[in-house]
């Protein structure tokens, strides 16, 4: 279990001090997929840094299976960096080590005997798909190939945590969706607790059990990924999701419809513009799954009358679908 | 037309001997620097304000110390240098001599090689090896110098090919080697076809150093694909 308290952070450049992350307070379970999204700035970079300490929080406690990790020695912290994997966007691996070199590099650092350690990596590379690319470099693989060696190499030491950062930013669709499977894989199989960074939405609801927005530093809000797709509490949560339709005349108020697992399936919008008689525009619109439901979110526009605006809510009250008035900005 | 005196170094196997002097200096010279250069320069990336293990105060005074010896021109330096090449080799004369010269021009030169080559190596993997729990010795060892080491080739190439030049301006104080045979017997004696041999050969020699020194580069490097 991860637990975060009270946690700040700031850089300090030639100015005034930037405010990266201020009072962060997070419990990571055991065995869950936690994700953490937010856009470009958020904080969230820094934050997963703060978990292994990669960047050092001005205030506050990471404490790790009991442990604070801001009160271990410099080689007991060392140590503890072997249980948590890493993975980035960038990959990140030795472009002059071959591929099971590349995963053995941690083991050498645990000390792990040398042909123990040359098994264990072959292993690990046959799990994800490359155990025929042992001897290859980096440079051989494309973006996806890379990815897996990383998450491999990540794996080696047997750590009960497995943070990534931005790990499929740089991938395309396809790919993407190959490299979370492989987490979920390795999330349920070996029961590697995993911590996902990521502005996209999809990446959250694909694979994450329970997720934090982060906003301007702060954390936003929290909780199961279905609760904060249904009803989302914050507008930073709402926009991440769908984001807001931006062409829209300002004269027209807009909805955001949300859909549950059952209600996806009835053909709401047809029977309002029936029921109503009342052109309604679609902005957006999209459905995912999660946990084996479906769930969708659209913003529609309401035509601009004041009487038929009133008819349409009334009726998706009396429908007992969730709406939220989007508010212009 | 080769001149009376080409024939008579020739037979004398002084031009031979200054091939050899030229080879063996600027040999000598590199490893020495290298030996001071490698070190020095790995403690300047590393102990830099963005690098593995700042220590600024460290940082600061090599960096001064390397500014002071890089800003000075070599021919002066040469002779500067002298006292120490007596009190390190027993004489201010000859190969050994010139040797401790080049190396104390050289080594700041290599160490500022070595800097640049060692700050090249991308962040994201320094980041990602102390995400494992690597020490910062372990990062020195096992990733900065072999995720480096085509780039620290190819520095070395380029302080050997600069060594090389140094060397041949020793000649003008009693250096040996071709520098020395191109000033006594060419430029003092008027022979033009022995500065011109001596261009030559020091050409040949260069050529010979880049060749393998790229090559051996390439070959070290994983980044290129095959």
């Amino acid at each position: 279990m991860i637990e975060i308290k009270h946690l700040n952070k700031s850089f300090r450049t030639s100015g005034e001090p930037i405010v990266a992350l201020q009072d962060i307070n997070l419990t990571i379970e055991d065995g869950e997929i936690f994700g953490i999204i937010g856009l470009s700035g958020a904080g969230k970079s820094t934050l997963v840094r703060c978990i292994n300490l990669l960047e050092r929080p001005d205030s506050g406690e990471v404490i790790l299976d009991g442990k604070n990790l801001m009160a271990l020695s410099k080689k007991e912290l060392l140590k503890t960096r072997q249980s948590i994997g890493m993975i980035f966007q960038g990959f990140h691996l030795l472009e002059q080590r071959t591929l099971l070199k590349n995963v053995c590099y941690p083991l050498e650092i645990a000390g792990t005997d040398k042909r123990a350690a040359r098994e264990r990596a072959a292993g690990l590379l046959e799990m994800v798909g490359l155990g025929n690319r042992l001897d290859a470099y980096p440079s051989q693989l494309s973006g996806g190939q890379k990815q897996r060696v990383a998450i491999a190499r990540a794996l080696a030491t047997s750590p009960r945590y497995l943070l990534c950062d931005e790990a499929t930013s740089a991938l395309d669709p396809n790919t993407t969706q190959s490299i979370l499977s492989l987490l979920k894989e390795i999330n349920r199989t070996m029961g590697v607790t995993i911590i996902v960074i990521t502005h996209e939405m999809s990446v959250i609801d694909r694979i994450c059990d329970r997720v934090a927005v982060l906003d301007k530093s702060h954390v936003a809000e929290i909780g199961k990924v279905s609760e904060v797709f249904t009803s989302p509490q914050s507008d930073i949560a709402r926009e991440l999701i769908l984001p807001k339709a931006l062409s829209a005349s300002l004269s027209q108020r807009r909805l955001r419809l949300v859909f549950d697992g059952e209600s996806s399936d009835k053909p709401i919008i047809s029977n309002l513009v029936l029921e109503c008689q009342a052109p309604v525009n679609i902005m957006f619109a999209d459905t995912r799954v999660i946990d084996g439901a479906v769930y969708g979110q659209m913003v529609i526009s309401l035509p601009e009358d004041e009487r038929m605006d009133e008819k349409i809510i009334a009726w998706l009250g009396a429908n007992q679908i969730n709406y939220i008035e989007e508010v212009q900005s | 037309m080769i001149s009376e005196m080409m024939e008579k170094l020739w037979a004398n196997g002084i031009l031979q001997l200054g091939v050899w002097e030229t080879i063996y200096m600027t040999l000598l010279s590199t490893l020495f620097s290298y030996a001071i250069g490698l070190p020095l320069g790995l403690i300047l990336a590393v102990t830099s304000d963005d690098g593995i293990h700042p220590i600024p105060w460290l940082n600061r005074i090599l960096g001064i110390l390397v500014n002071v010896f890089r800003s000075m021109p070599f021919i002066i330096l040469m002779v500067a240098m002298l006292p120490v090449a007596k009190a390190v080799v027993g004489t201010s004369l000859g190969n050994q001599a010139m040797i401790v010269t080049l190396v104390i021009a050289a080594a700041p030169y290599v160490a500022r090689m070595v800097e640049s080559s060692i700050r090249e190596v991308n962040a994201g993997v320094i980041e990602a090896a102390q995400a494992m729990g690597s020490t910062s010795l372990q990062i020195v060892w096992k990733v900065l110098i072999p995720e480096a080491k085509p780039s620290l080739i190819t520095g070395a190439v380029i302080s050997m090919v600069t060594i090389l030049g140094y060397s041949a301006m020793a000649g003008t104080i009693g250096g040996g080697g071709l520098g020395q045979i191109a000033i006594t017997y060419g430029y003092q004696r008027s022979n033009d076809d022995i500065i011109w041999i001596c261009i030559l050969l020091i050409i040949v020699i260069v050529q010979i150093i880049q060749e393998i020194g790229t090559g051996l580069a390439q070959r070290t490097d994983r980044r290129i694909k095959k």
